[in-house]
């Protein structure tokens, strides 16, 4: 992965260990305000030309408290703590003294330099993180000691600071940090900023609690869904089901009867009706009789898309990685493996669907939302109201649920549309039906793949055509760079493997006015799944097997340590009853090793239960364990649920999922057992919201192989065994 | 049309159409946001609420049939001392990843363990199966639901 293109969710980590630069000024009230600005490192392919600065604010109360402004946001991932744990580590405080608030949106000062502006996402907080937000807690730490030893008269070498406060260690002296904020913020910030020995870390390597955790076992945690402005009014939407449609008419009477319903909003390509109360709104809303003008896909069915991707993919793509002769391989080659993989749109069903609350006014917008990227919702308000940007107010929340869905604003600048036929404040709630059939999906595939192996079985030619759509292209333009998207060939271009003679090509393929986004682990969550199955299929036609396969071409020590742990924790080799099946997986995506083994029974009916998934992960220094175990078991559940049932199709250019009964989601009777395996490791964190999304799929589809002998390329996997057997 | 409702120990009238389902005459009406909406059809769980000790959906429970029958949400959950051992259990065992969905499974949790002390998985299955995570909270969740069996099992020994 650190050979991938550094411009953008992939963005070498190394850039980060430049010097970062400090500021302290005295903080309104009394205390210390220190802010930090890290150049952002020289980037051939920067989405963004000047250079990038990160800030964040370290603010100390006179009472003692470490105030910590969050740059990235909270979705479950842990976020919240793991980044106060960073800061409180070098700055020497309990993470009970840290208090912390969501950051306003303002690229300047909160700009994730892995993605090039303020936003969370692509596994990239706590790798962005790890260098600038401890340098700010030690410069606080140095600073705070230099404070207390020039009050005492004392040489700083003879002082340390513990538990938010500075100790004279001769004499057992002590003054609080509240005690020394205000006299530390009158001094210059040091030149250099000694961080602590990993081993003297207390915090970092250690389970914590979540900071956030209080909240939402009692109902208080607050999301965008449960804003509260006075005056406000709740609406309701309905948007044209099919793609690229329009309004046409809509006889709003009966709706407008309804009781607690106050008015009816049209808007170009919705309809959205405006209450007392969301019962009110949606009994409006079905109460509508509404005209569409369906536009140019009123036919559109998933087997046109797939037809036309499989066209597409007859000719040749961008090369996006290309090593030695690849033909010549394949012509020298001893036998061929072909192979075609699929996979289908995917909608992210957070629990908490879209929602947004807006108040427009003449001289000012407000925004109450949960979103990924503070500066887009701000930006995307700006430009529909025509209010200077300055004139929007976004108040972020906790979000239920990102997924990458929240990366998007189209429910943004749709209920700032809506709030602006409204007066007063107005929040715009989805139903479950809108946000499953108005999602923007992770793309669908088609994939070619071809391998020439040697005598032994073994692979000299590698040859992969990627087809689909690319979210980058849209997302962040100037990544775009002459044709390839980093993030849809990712796990693909650079897998951990000695491949020689390889090329990948990408057909770029947008489908007819289906909006495509980024998912839990997007380009890999693809890319995984073929490479790891393909693999498995040269094992099967070498006649290996396929853990002592992959190892024989593994390159990285930290790729094959992971995967021998899974193996061994798996009991790989151990034999099975009848019908049950194991599966291996191993990847290098998000800065993170894995390897997942999972464990599969097939029933004679056909009927699929995975027993066990057991994970090795090497994510470097695991700063929360404890965060590092729940989101790899999240991923692997979130990853599980789409491998086995999802799948959003198209019929007449609507979807035809529409709630929890058509999409599914696991429930609690069908999880496995999962066992995760934390490898110790010096190495800087890497990514972990996503890995263990990626390396599932696969994992499950090799253990039915192994199972049945079925070989699925296709997902989900319920429809494509049955179609398979 | 005018409803009186018994929610947490407290009345409140409300003035609302006798079909308009009780989770919004709860978040919107009355404001008290920590019972979650999430599909409307009773498919999800996030709208869990007690209404005379039972879980229900409050999602498709329209307020004309609510009657006199008490409800109890996530608010005052922890006011009884099974709530209150589950919310301590979800916090020990670290439950919580977005935590959308979490009040639903905490008054669903809650539900089962006030009639079922010593719940086997097939239990906990049976009584949690409505409630969905998508960040993938079960393993935690079923762990959570013993260890606040467990508790409760010994502070009634102690009492």
């Amino acid at each position: 992965m650190s050979r991938v293109p550094n411009n953008g969710f992939s963005a070498e980590r190394d850039g980060l260990s430049r010097r970062t630069f400090l500021a302290a000024s005295l903080a309104a009230g009394g205390g210390l305000l220190l802010s930090l600005r890290l150049p952002h490192p020289a980037r051939a392919a920067a989405p963004v030309a000047a250079p990038i600065e990160i800030d964040a604010f370290v603010r100390i109360d006179r009472d003692g408290t470490v105030h910590l402004t969050m740059p990235y946001i909270e979705m479950g991932q842990g976020t919240y703590t793991s980044i106060s744990m960073l800061i409180a580590e070098e700055l020497e405080v309990d993470l009970a003294q840290v208090q912390y608030e969501h950051a306003p949106p303002n690229d300047k000062l909160y700009t994730n330099p892995l993605v090039g502006f303020q936003a969370t996402g692509g596994s990239t907080a706590i790798r962005a993180s790890w260098q600038p937000l401890r340098e700010a807690g030690a410069a606080a730490r140095m600073m705070l000691i230099s404070a207390a030893a020039s009050q005492w008269g004392v040489d700083e070498g003879s002082c340390r600071a513990a538990k938010g406060a500075v100790v004279h260690v001769p004499t057992n002296r002590s003054l609080s940090y509240g005690e020394l904020a205000e006299k530390a913020a009158m001094l210059p910030v040091p030149d250099k900023v000694k961080l602590k020995d990993p081993k003297e870390f207390t915090l970092i390597g250690k389970p914590a609690k979540r900071l956030d955790g209080p909240g939402k076992v009692n109902g208080t945690a607050l999301f965008g869904i449960d804003a509260k402005v006075p005056g406000m009014k709740i609406a309701t939407v309905a948007a044209c089901p099919v793609f690229g449609g329009k309004l046409k008419s809509v006889d709003d009477s009966k709706a407008l009867a309804v009781n607690g319903v106050s008015e009816v909003v049209h808007l170009d390509d919705a309809v959205a009706v405006i209450a007392q109360h969301m019962g009110a709104a949606k009994k409006g809303l079905a109460a509508l009789d509404i005209q569409w003008d369906e536009g140019p896909n009123a036919t559109l069915s998933t087997a046109d898309i797939v037809g036309q991707m499989e066209a597409a993919s007859q000719k040749p793509g961008v090369v996006a990685h290309s090593t030695g002769e690849v033909d010549k391989g394949m012509a020298d080659a001893k036998t061929k493996v072909d192979a075609v993989y699929q996979l289908p749109f995917l909608a992210h069903t957070t629990m908490e669907p879209m929602n947004c609350t807006v108040h427009v006014r003449k001289d000012g917008c407000d925004i109450w939302v949960g979103t990924q990227v503070m500066t887009r919702a701000q930006a995307v308000a700006a430009s529909i109201t025509g209010l200077p940007p300055e004139k929007v107010t976004v108040h972020n929340h906790l979000l239920g649920g990102g997924f990458g869905r929240r990366l998007e604003v189209d429910f943004i600048a749709q209920a700032v549309k809506i709030a602006m036929q409204v007066d007063g404040p107005v929040k715009v709630v989805w139903t479950r039906e809108e946000d499953i059939q108005h999602d923007m999906y992770r793309p669908s595939f088609f994939d070619r793949i071809r391998a020439g192996l040697d005598a032994d079985g073994m692979p000299v030619a590698w040859h992969h055509r990627i087809t689909g759509s690319s979210v980058i292209a849209r997302w962040a333009p100037p990544a775009f760079k002459d044709g390839i998207d980093f993030d849809t060939v990712e796990g693909a271009v650079e897998p951990p493997y000695a491949l020689p003679n390889m090329r990948v090509d990408y057909v770029r393929y947008e489908p007819p006015g289906i909006p495509t986004a980024f998912w839990r682990s997007v380009g890999p969550s693809h890319n995984i799944f073929v490479v790891e199955s393909f693999i498995d299929e040269l094992a099967a036609a070498a006649k290996k097997d396929p853990v002592a396969y992959r190892l024989a071409l593994l390159e990285a020590p930290r790729a094959k340590a992971v995967l021998q742990l899974a193996a061994e924790k798996s009991g790989w080799g151990e034999k099975l009853p009848e019908g049950s099946g194991r599966g291996a997986s191993v990847q290098t995506v998000f800065g993170t090793f894995m390897a997942q083994v999972a464990e599969v029974n097939v029933s004679k009916q056909g009927e699929i239960r995975v027993e066990r998934v057991v994970c090795a992960v090497d994510t470097g220094i695991a700063v929360n364990p404890d965060t590092i175990e729940a989101q790899v078991q999240s991923a692997i559940l979130y990853g599980l649920t789409a491998a086995l049932y999802g799948e959003i199709t198209l019929k007449n250019g609507r979807v035809e999922q529409a709630n929890f009964d058509s999409y599914r989601a696991l429930h609690i009777n069908e999880v496995p057992r999962i066992d995760v395996f934390i490898v110790d490791s010096a190495e800087a964190p890497g990514g972990i919201g996503e890995p263990g999304t990626s390396a599932l799929a696969p994992a499950v589809t090799n253990a039915i192989f192994a199972a049945t002998g079925v070989r699925l390329r296709k997902l989900p996997v319920a429809g494509a065994l049955l179609s398979a057997t | 049309m005018a409803f009186t409702i018994k929610i947490n120990g407290a009345n409140h009238s409300v003035d609302v159409d006798g079909d308009t389902p009780l989770l919004w005459v709860i978040r919107d009406v009355l404001g008290m946001t920590g019972t979650k909406f999430g599909c409307g059809r009773a498919l999800c769980g996030a709208c869990t609420v007690h209404l005379g000790g039972n879980p229900v959906r409050s999602c498709v429970i329209p307020i004309e049939r609510v009657g006199e029958a008490p409800i109890v949400t996530i608010e005052a959950i922890g006011e009884t001392p099974v709530g209150r051992n589950v919310q301590t259990a979800w916090l020990d065992l670290e439950v919580v990843q977005c935590g959308y969905c979490q009040p639903g499974q905490i008054m669903s949790a809650t539900a089962l363990l006030s009639i079922n002390p010593d719940p086997s998985d097939e239990d906990i299955n049976n009584a949690m199966s409505g409630n969905i995570c998508r960040c993938g909270t079960y393993l935690r969740i079923r762990d959570a639901i013993k260890a606040a069996a467990k508790s409760l099992a010994s502070g009634a020994q102690k009492g």
